[in-house]
């Protein structure tokens, strides 16, 4: 973790992704790590949110802007979601969104963009929600410590 | 009792271990407070960002100034 995540978690975008043994579930992953590399939020460990290591229990469960990207409708994010007793937040399934699931882990370009577009239009809704519904972007005053 | 403030150093983080400190004197518990500043340490606990609260080993809360109450109610259960 670095400096600036101080005071910034409450606008940072958290990104869940299944990673799953398949081309959809390594699609959900690369789009996480590209996504964050972009700088349009920040991938976090899903696999400590399963593990039920409580620091990323409760950072699932505290952080207000998140979206979760399942491969498949398995839904192996989700299950673990509901499990760790997490909101859901934004919720994506990449075979719903046209994209067939196989084996081939040869990821193609055009469908990791397609899913990068998906994870930022279920973000934007965020910015769009009415203040004061779910979704509703936090009212926060800026921060003004050095580190953010 | 064994709490830890996560955080860098900045005013919510400051203001989390202030009201880490009011709750617990008026639980009237006796707790060891300490601030854990370094970056490395605090990524060591998994959390998604700062300030946090970590009780007896246990992360309590994440990103937020916690409400005394709920601070109180970790320190007594």
């Amino acid at each position: 973790m670095s400096n600036d995540a101080c005071c910034a978690s409450d606008q940072q975008i958290m990104i869940l992704a299944c990673s799953g043994g398949s081309n959809v579930g390594q699609l959900s992953n690369q789009a996480a790590v590209e996504l964050t590399q972009e700088g349009f939020g920040k991938m976090f460990c899903l696999a400590g949110v399963g593990g039920q290591l409580s620091g990323f229990v409760q950072s699932a469960r505290d952080t207000p802007r998140m979206v979760v990207i399942d491969g498949c409708q398995v839904g192996c994010a989700r299950a673990i979601m509901k499990q760790a007793d997490a909101p859901l937040g934004h919720y994506l399934v990449l075979t719903d969104e046209g994209i067939e699931k196989n084996k081939d882990f040869n990821l193609r370009r055009a469908d990791i963009d397609q899913v990068k577009d998906a994870v930022r239009r279920a973000a934007q809704q965020d910015a769009t929600a009415p203040a004061g519904l779910p979704g509703a972007e936090p009212v926060q005053s800026p921060c003004t410590c050095s580190s953010c | 009792m064994e709490i830890k403030v996560l955080g860098p150093g900045c005013p919510k983080c400051q203001q989390t271990e202030k009201v880490v400190k009011e709750a617990i004197a008026e639980a009237g518990v006796s707790a060891d407070i300490e601030k854990v500043t370094d970056t490395m340490k605090i990524a060591g606990y998994g959390v998604f960002g700062t300030p946090a609260v970590v009780v007896d080993g246990e992360v309590k809360s994440v990103g937020k100034i916690p409400k005394k109450e709920d601070v109180k109610s970790w320190i007594s259960s």
